[in-house]
């Protein structure tokens, strides 16, 4: 018997995996900036968070390799301060935690509602229909009214508090209909099919046909669109930030990085916004080609963009 | 057909009826109306003798008609920021924001067709894979930051374009201030369209190339090959034409993400459109405008939205699934 | 007898990304002018790629890879994509399986004929709208006229295969190949549609290469069959000694297992075992792991087909000797 390493091993997947260069690549890239944000505490030259080691005065200084730089700041420093390079590994932790959360609560939510739909006649049409209105509202669009809203409740001081779990509240709830909608499709195909008759006719309980027999069925496209749809929460998070309705300056995000120096290329510290747009399009990037490959290695017959 | 239509309406009426009064309840919660109209130096016995003359103790429900009779006139309330009523605010800032996106949309439709339709024809030609590769970077780059990459680029560093604004507006009919017309509203409209193009063009270029290449694969495609049809015939007769619904019902509905991405390169390029004005009502707590925005860009999607279901409609969708393989 | 087509030791492979398979190998048949023949073979044997490839359709990644195919005296294998578009439509015609999925769901049938018209002949749109008529009445559409402003999916299965067979008529080709004509549609029509082949090509003086699995429907139509398996011809020859006299074993198997040879039994006679798939070629004679018999030469060489006193031609070692 060989073990479950043994056997992803020697599976079709790692073997299709490591033949796609682009896939092993991202995969790589990927894994970089994970570790790297995550292991932030331990990497980052400076702490970004703690206002006593930011100094005013460093304020605005270029990269390393330019002339004003010091080799203090790999990657210069922002407005107030504080080291560039710190500050965007903090933050890029920060844009894929709100991601990745954002995802998981959209996944639940979905699942869920998907498999009630697929199976309870009467609620299909309900939950359909405002799963529909609310795409074709899109996403952002929601996520964006959701944000006004809750700030205009709290109150800006308040929202900045919160922010973080927020915004995986407010994007979790914009996307739930992507997967809703997914799993539906699944669970009707599957219902269909003559191991659900076989299983009725046995006897068992509707839950535990949908637990068993239906949800397993129903992972692959979950898992498809689940990359594609992290990629999108981490772009909804930084439009979020950009439009002030997102993580705030003392606890930046990527996406609230940019929009912090956007107005500072205008009087040469470009760095302040670039360095945060790179990092933020690479993050993203990789997470869609990864992305891509699953679909592609899934169902290679789909081209659907 | 008529069935379908009439309850299609009714659907889109019933939602317009409950965002609105998810917007009435927004803006009831949060509102001061009184503050609207009379601004902050007011007693508040005054306040107390405002509000009941203006009804604003009745019930809820009499107040949500009040709301619906009112908005049905044009009546959506009053700015507090702009001390003008917010229909008035929504027309005069409306042109920047549709130029725009006709422009974006024109950039949209003039390159995805063609790119899309030639990667399809011949998707292992070098040409086709940079045009996806370029796509998919494209997609994975937020709005914003494509508009800032722009103005660094070609404002900041090339000094070839403005960075932000209008620039020269000439009225249009009375009212219409229009920067198409002049040489310099020109100039200041590249950038914004470009940035406001650059998710829904990769977008759609691999839609049509996608839907396309399944065309191509079809039965009846094969056989205009063997019936000796001539190849540019077949590529836009036989195969274009099946590709084009799927698509106009699909682009049909990424209207909304065009308009959520014109609050975003609005904000950058401090366009005076629609979208900047939201996010300012926003931050100002201007909770008429702000509410009104979402109301009338809600009646908007809901609008479009019916006609692109109805449009499907009258094309037979039998029609439209048969022949696929 | 003028020979029409003549396909000389075809081989067509599809180069995929693992391994390269054949679907065709080393075919070689012919067919003069008005016969028809049969060419017969379950699902898989590659009869359908054999019938594209005569047109150069073959779907990616196939191609040709090997062999002549004369018509009209050139090898048109070897044709441009231009030289090869004016054959196809004009003199080489084909029906495909399936009505439905064939008719381009979004054009009227009178453009969708009158395109192949004017593709192939220099004609003025009435000129063209008179023959499209003719040839709908040729296969008993009523109304013609009217037939050319509808779509296909106003028409009924055997009415949209009677069109798909005006259609190729319409350029008076000298061959029409027909791949599985009937088996999309019910087996009422199926007769119907065969009986108009069978008339029309008597009529027009066409060749007719008919391909389908379905020996009932071949034994009927055509005047000589080929049998396929796994990708090679195992036996040729006139429709009545092939299914009264069969000589490779897998053509015996065949009529033995129609359900007319099951003479009163309950059970119909099977041939063990399934065709090898193209991915697992057994050695020597594709055929050696089902059959009854078996030489030691059988499993080292490939049989390559030997003419019997008869005229028939068969690929098996057993019956090289001549009989």
């Amino acid at each position: 018997m060989r073990s479950r390493w043994q056997r992803f091993k020697e599976s079709y997947f790692l073997f299709s995996f490591l033949r796609d260069p682009v896939a092993v690549t991202s995969f790589i890239i990927l894994a970089i900036l994970v570790i790297g944000s995550f292991g932030a505490p331990l990497i980052a030259p400076h702490d970004p968070y703690n206002p006593t080691t930011i100094d005013i005065m460093d304020s605005e200084l270029p990269p390393a390799w330019s002339a004003e730089g010091t080799s203090k700041f790999l990657l210069g420093t922002d407005n107030m301060g504080r080291d560039m390079f710190s500050t965007m590994l903090y933050g890029m932790r920060i844009s894929i935690i709100i991601g990745v959360g954002a995802v998981a609560l959209q996944a639940f939510l979905g699942i869920i509602i998907g498999l009630l739909s697929g199976y309870i006649k009467r609620l299909d049409t309900i939950l359909m229909r405002i799963a529909d209105v609310q795409l074709s509202f899109s996403t952002y669009m929601i996520a964006i009214f959701i944000g006004a809203i809750f700030q205009t409740m709290f109150g800006v001081a308040n929202y900045e508090k919160i922010a973080a779990p927020l915004l995986i509240l407010i994007i979790g709830l914009a996307e739930w209909p992507q997967y809703a909608r997914t799993v539906r499709a699944s669970v009707l195909a599957e219902r269909k099919k003559e191991y659900v008759e076989a299983a009725r006719v046995i006897g068992l309980s509707k839950i535990r046909i949908m637990w068993r027999h239906i949800l397993p069925n129903t992972l692959s496209p979950v898992l498809v669109i689940s990359t594609v749809q992290v990629a999108n929460a981490i772009m909804s998070e930084a439009a979020l930030s950009f439009l002030g309705l997102g993580m705030p300056m003392t606890k930046p995000s990527l996406g609230s990085l940019i929009t912090a120096g956007f107005e500072y290329i205008f009087s040469g510290s470009w760095w302040i916004t670039i360095f945060p747009g790179v990092l933020l399009v690479l993050l993203i990037l990789v997470i869609n080609l990864l992305g891509d490959w699953i679909r592609d290695y899934l169902n290679p017959k789909l081209y659907k963009g | 057909m008529f069935a379908f239509t009439i309850k299609r309406i009714a659907q889109a009426i019933l939602v317009m009826l409950i965002i609105s009064l998810i917007g009435f309840s927004i803006k009831n919660a949060f509102g001061d109306p009184v503050r609207e109209l009379v601004g902050e130096r007011v007693t508040q016995e005054e306040r107390e003798q405002i509000r009941d003359r203006l009804g604003l103790n009745d019930p809820f429900m009499i107040q949500y008609g009040r709301f619906l009779r009112d908005a049905l006139h044009g009546d959506l309330g009053r700015s507090f920021f702009f001390k003008k009523p917010v229909t008035e605010v929504i027309i005069s800032k409306a042109p920047a924001t549709l130029e725009l996106v006709f422009c974006a949309a024109l950039i949209v439709i003039l390159l995805s067709v063609p790119l899309g339709i030639y990667s399809a024809i011949h998707p292992r030609r070098l040409f086709s894979k940079i045009v996806m590769g370029v796509s998919i970077v494209g997609v994975s780059m937020p709005v914003f930051l494509t508009a800032i990459l722009l103005i660094y680029i070609f404002s900041v560093e090339l000094h070839w374009l403005p960075s932000f604004g209008r620039g020269e507006t000439v009225r249009l009919f009375g009212w219409w201030d229009s920067g198409l017309v002049t040489w310099d509203g020109l100039k200041h409209l590249v950038m914004p369209s470009i940035a406001l193009s650059s998710i829904m063009l990769p977008l759609f270029i691999r839609l049509i190339r996608s839907e396309m290449m399944e065309v191509l694969e079809s039965e009846y495609v094969k056989y205009a090959w063997a019936k000796g049809i001539k190849p540019w015939r077949v590529w836009w007769v036989h195969a274009f034409k099946n590709t084009l619904l799927p698509v106009i019902t699909v682009g049909g509905v990424q209207l909304g993400i065009m308009v959520a991405f014109t609050i975003l390169t609005e904000t950058v390029f401090q366009w005076q459109g629609m979208g900047s004005m939201f996010i300012e009502s926003v931050e100002r707590a201007d909770t008429a405008l702000m509410v009104s925005y979402i109301v009338v860009v809600g009646f908007i999607f809901v609008v479009v939205n019916t006609i692109v279901d109805l449009i499907y409609g009258l094309v037979n969708p039998t029609v439209r699934v048969a022949g696929r393989k | 007898m003028e020979k029409l087509l003549e396909i000389k030791n075809l081989d067509v492979d599809f180069a995929l990304r693992e391994k390269t398979l054949h679907a065709v190998r080393n075919v070689s048949l012919s067919i003069n002018k008005g016969e028809r023949l049969g060419i017969v073979g379950e699902s898989g044997a590659g009869k359908s790629v054999l019938g594209f490839s005569i047109i150069n359709l073959i779907s990616k990644p196939g191609k040709i890879t090997g062999g002549e195919i004369i018509f009209d005296g050139h090898d048109i294998s070897k044709y441009s994509y231009e030289k090869m578009r004016k054959v196809r439509g004009d003199k080489i015609s084909m029906i495909f399986q399936d009505p439905m999925m064939t008719l381009n769901p979004v054009l009227t049938i009178g453009t969708q004929m009158m395109e192949t018209v004017k593709a192939h002949m220099d004609v003025s749109d009435k000129e063209a709208e008179a023959i499209c008529l003719d040839k709908l009445n040729k296969v008993y559409i009523p109304s013609p006229e009217k037939r050319l402003k509808q779509y296909p999916h106003e028409f009924s299965g055997g009415m949209r295969q009677r069109i798909v067979i005006a259609i190729s008529l319409l350029t008076s080709p000298n061959l029409i190949i027909a791949d599985e004509p009937t088996t999309a549609l019910d087996v009422t029509i199926q007769a119907e549609i065969m009986d108009l082949l069978l008339e029309l090509c008597e009529t027009e003086n066409m060749g007719l290469i008919l391909i389908t699995h379905d020996l009932a429907v071949v034994s009927e139509v055509t005047q000589r069959i080929a049998v396929l398996y796994a990708g090679r011809v195992v036996e040729i020859g006139s429709a009545e000694q092939i299914i009264t006299n069969p000589q490779h074993p897998y053509t015996q198997g065949l009529i033995k297992a129609l359900p007319q040879m099951a003479g009163g039994e309950k059970r119909l006679n099977q041939i063990p075992g399934m065709m090898p798939s193209l991915f697992a070629m057994p050695s020597g004679c594709p055929f050696r792991p089902r059959c009854e018999i078996c030489l030691e030469k059988c499993s080292k060489e490939v049989p390559t087909l030997t003419e019997l006193a008869n005229g028939t031609q068969v690929a098996c070692f057993m019956r090289e000797g001549g009989e």
